[in-house]
């Protein structure tokens, strides 16, 4: 005799495993996110175009921002540190960073860190949508 | 210690910026190769624009 009961359907987070896990890694190491979907070019393209432009910021002595609640502008400079993911933690835990900007090359530096930090934030989002279906 | 010169600078910028731009911002390869290239000639055009202009204030 069959059984009327009705079974859920499976959801995509219950198929596809974590539904933030390309988020997640994505924001930790740069381009891992867009691997985990399979996209492997777009991948590797975006993981050497947001290292080049972090570890350049440090080459050129750039700041590397630590957690504060002073100055406005030091408080967006970290926010955007933290877009790096593990590079702004290695950057902290080597002490990779420096603390004053004294020449035009260490504020290009640290725009490049920022930047590189929102870069990947926006390429950390854009895995979620491939790994969501938002984005083909 | 890395130092480029400004444009160098620029340079490197507009080329990182641009490639996740294009990645992110477009579905398609060929559209992404397309609004990369677009956002590289703009990052640099304005620039170069913007320096002219600092130059003639400056004047």
């Amino acid at each position: 005799m069959a059984s009327k009961v009705q079974v859920p359907a499976k959801t995509r987070t219950t198929s596809q495993g974590f539904l933030y896990s390309a988020l997640i890694l994505g924001w930790l190491v740069p381009g891992a996110g867009h691997l985990l979907t399979g996209r492997w070019i777009r991948g590797l393209l975006l993981f050497v175009s947001i290292a080049s432009m972090f570890w350049l910021g440090i080459a050129m002595q750039g700041k590397l921002y630590a957690p504060n609640t002073g100055d406005v502008l030091d408080m967006l400079g970290f926010a955007g540190d933290v877009g790096n993911g593990l590079f702004y933690a290695l950057g902290r835990i080597f002490d990779l960073g420096h603390g004053a900007v004294e020449i035009a090359t260490a504020d290009y530096g640290t725009k490049f860190i920022v930047v590189s930090g929102l870069l990947n934030f926006i390429a950390a989002v854009d895995a979620h949508n491939l790994r969501i279906g938002r984005k083909a | 210690m890395f130092a480029p010169s400004h444009f160098t600078a620029v340079l490197l910028f507009a080329t990182f910026a641009s490639v996740v731009f294009g990645i992110t911002q477009r579905s398609t390869p060929k559209a992404m190769v397309r609004y990369g290239l677009y956002c590289w000639s703009m990052f640099v055009c304005v620039v170069i624009a913007a320096s002219w202009v600092m130059w003639l204030i400056r004047r």
